[in-house]
């Protein structure tokens, strides 16, 4: 059985030549269907990575009960005290508590790619913040200084965006800002925003309200009991997060979208493709009934020409699944997109064409070939032999 | 001489959308171990589909088929393939070769149904393409031989395996005279010097004339009794 499969498949495969152009229909369309497949994925998967990379379990971050992100919450001054105070907050070496009363606004500025304006946040952050952050570190120029209009820009928002390099002036609110640093932050979210002074933002904002309150715990133990506290103070109304579950949650409605979009167009591109390897696969057959028919007259069986035929249409397939995912890393993978994030501000990520997501690829692109492949090569193995003989 | 190949009462119907129709009716009909068998018979007679039946292509809707004393209308299609295999070579008018493959490749073929060697194969392809006069031909592909050539690489692959049975279906039909000659010479060759029964479908009178025996079809029965023939 199995010397007869490797003859016919050899066969198959070297008639391949003679019939080029049905056969790159199966390579072409399934190598498509793939590098669209993995390139949606690689986008959740790296907008995925840069929100999980953002925060950290011994951060939480406070918010307007029932708000679901820092843009529709609001936190009076009085509560951020309390907020601050509360146990489990870690102390500088000045016994102040480590954390960040924060506002966002959304500035829109120019994307370099297409010059379109596109939403960017801008954070207001208090004077705890490095301490809250460390991860946070100047790249060039300086950090921005209390009272003065001046921001510092995160790496990936820089390189998205025209007019925040290095001495740019931004305007917004009637008020003229300066760039006057670059930052890093592990790529996380942060990388995509511009940061100043929390009460200078405030004042040009004409706002009194802060949205958010990061706060540093003494571990990640005890949040538990920051938690129980703040929620059960009956002046406080706030949700109480750890950063990263925060995150998570920022990254879920998108990540599933996105997931949507890679399954259901990938979905309806891969029934395609199915129908492409159908029709390639049913006119490879009927191009050879003569050759099959002859072979079974000789005495081969019908089980190796149904898995001469399957594995012709998987080595095709596999093909277009190394070309897709190949094209797909090539083109894509580390690739610097945008796109609208909770806050309705943009966020920077980088597409991550991870080695499962190849594998996920060519795996698609078997089963696509699989099913590709078997009713050609049933009814290859079902024409009758005197039948097929006289047809041709 | 015992009879190798034998039909008894032997029916066959075809089903056309809704029409049956009867092919073969209630055939008998015996063949001598070594012997040249002609098969004639106008168009839609019924010869291919003896052939068919009696190189197990093809099932009797009813009746009997013997070949070298096994019973072969009740198997099954993959029982079928195997007893074909072992037992019978085939010659087709269009030689069937595989286009990709080479001489050499094509005659291996039925090999690759045994459990011979690599070495033992391509001795035995050599020693097949040495009685059909082509083993300086072993490395050509189909497209470079002429039509009397390919079909004698169709005839070395139909000996390679030493089968019981030679069945030819219009194996002179795509050649021209001379050609045609010259494979009918093969063929009644192999059946003086090598001991083989070849049963042939045939249009041509000539063709027939190098056979040992005639059978004459004529809507699906056998019209006259054996005719010797002249050759």
């Amino acid at each position: 059985m199995l010397k007869q499969t490797v003859a016919i498949t050899a066969m198959n495969l070297r008639s391949i030549p003679q019939r080029v152009g049905t056969s790159w229909v199966i390579v072409i369309g399934i190598a498509v269907t793939v590098a669209v497949l993995v390139s949606v994925l690689a986008m959740v998967a790296g907008f995925s990575k840069t929100l999980a990379n953002t925060g950290r379990p011994d951060r939480a971050i406070v918010l307007r009960g029932g708000s679901n992100a820092e843009l529709n919450s609001t936190i009076s001054r009085e509560n951020t005290v309390t907020i601050m105070d509360a146990p489990g907050v870690k102390k500088d070496a000045d016994a102040k508590p480590i954390a960040s009363a924060e506002m966002v606004a959304v500035v829109a500025l120019p994307q370099r790619r297409t010059g379109t304006a596109a939403n960017v946040t801008v954070r207001g952050v208090g004077t705890k913040s490095p301490l809250l952050r460390p991860e946070i570190r100047i790249v060039a120029g300086r950090m921005f200084q209390p009272a003065v209009r001046e921001l510092i820009v995160g790496r990936s928002a820089l390189t998205q965006f025209a007019g925040v390099d290095i001495g740019s002036h931004i305007t917004f609110r009637s008020t003229d800002w300066t760039v006057v640093g670059e930052f890093e932050s592990n790529g996380d979210a942060h990388e995509s925003e511009l940061m100043g002074d929390i009460e200078t933002v405030l004042s040009a904002f004409r706002r009194n309200l802060f949205q958010s309150v990061t706060v540093l715990l003494e571990s990640p133990d005890a949040f538990a009991h920051y938690k129980d506290v703040l929620t059960t103070d009956p002046t406080l109304t706030v949700d109480v997060k750890r950063e990263p579950e925060y995150y998570a949650e920022q990254s879920k409605q998108l990540s599933k979208l996105l997931n949507f979009l890679a399954f259901g167009v990938g979905g309806i591109m891969a029934v395609g493709a199915i129908f492409g390897a159908l029709n390639t696969m049913y006119s490879a057959v009927s191009a050879r009934a003569l050759e099959i028919a002859t072979l079974r007259a000789i005495g081969f069986g019908a089980a190796p020409v149904v898995v001469s035929v399957f594995v012709e249409a998987l080595l095709l397939s596999l093909l277009g699944g190394l070309v897709g995912a190949l094209a797909a890393w090539l083109m894509f993978n580390g690739n610097t997109v945008n796109t609208l994030g909770a806050n309705f501000t943009q966020v920077v990520f980088h597409l991550t064409v991870t080695p499962h997501l190849l594998l996920s690829g060519i795996v698609w692109a078997c089963v696509i070939g699989a099913l590709g492949g078997l009713f050609p090569a049933i009814r290859a193995a079902r024409q009758p032999v005197a039948t097929a003989l006289r047809a041709a | 001489m015992s009879a190798i190949v034998s039909l008894r009462n032997v029916v066959k119907t075809y089903t056309r959308g809704k029409q049956t129709v009867e092919v073969l009716h209630n055939l008998s009909l015996e063949i001598a171990q070594g012997d040249f068998v002609a098969l004639m018979g106008p168009s839609g007679s019924g010869k291919t589909t003896l052939l068919n039946l009696i190189g197990g292509l093809d099932r009797p809707t009813s009746g009997e088929v013997s070949v070298a004393g096994e019973r072969i209308d009740s198997l099954s299609s993959g029982q079928l393939a195997k007893w074909r295999a072992r037992n019978v070579g085939f010659v087709f008018q269009f030689y069937n070769l595989m286009p990709m493959l080479t001489a050499e490749r094509n005659v291996e073929l039925p090999l690759l149904l045994t459990n011979l060697s690599g070495a033992q194969r391509r001795q035995n392809v050599q020693a097949a393409l040495t009685v059909v006069g082509l083993a300086d031909r072993a490395k050509h592909k189909p497209a470079e031989l002429s039509g009397g050539q390919a079909q004698r690489v169709a005839i070395a692959r139909a000996l390679v395996a030493d089968p019981t049975l030679l069945v030819c279906d219009e194996p002179t039909g795509d050649l021209d005279r001379a050609t045609a000659d010259d494979i009918l010479h093969l063929l009644q060759m192999l059946n003086r010097d090598h001991g083989k029964t070849i049963v042939m479908v045939t249009h041509d009178p000539k063709a027939a004339e190098f056979a040992s025996h005639q059978l004459h079809l004529d809507k699906g029965q056998l019209v006259e009794g054996d005719v010797k023939a002249a050759a």
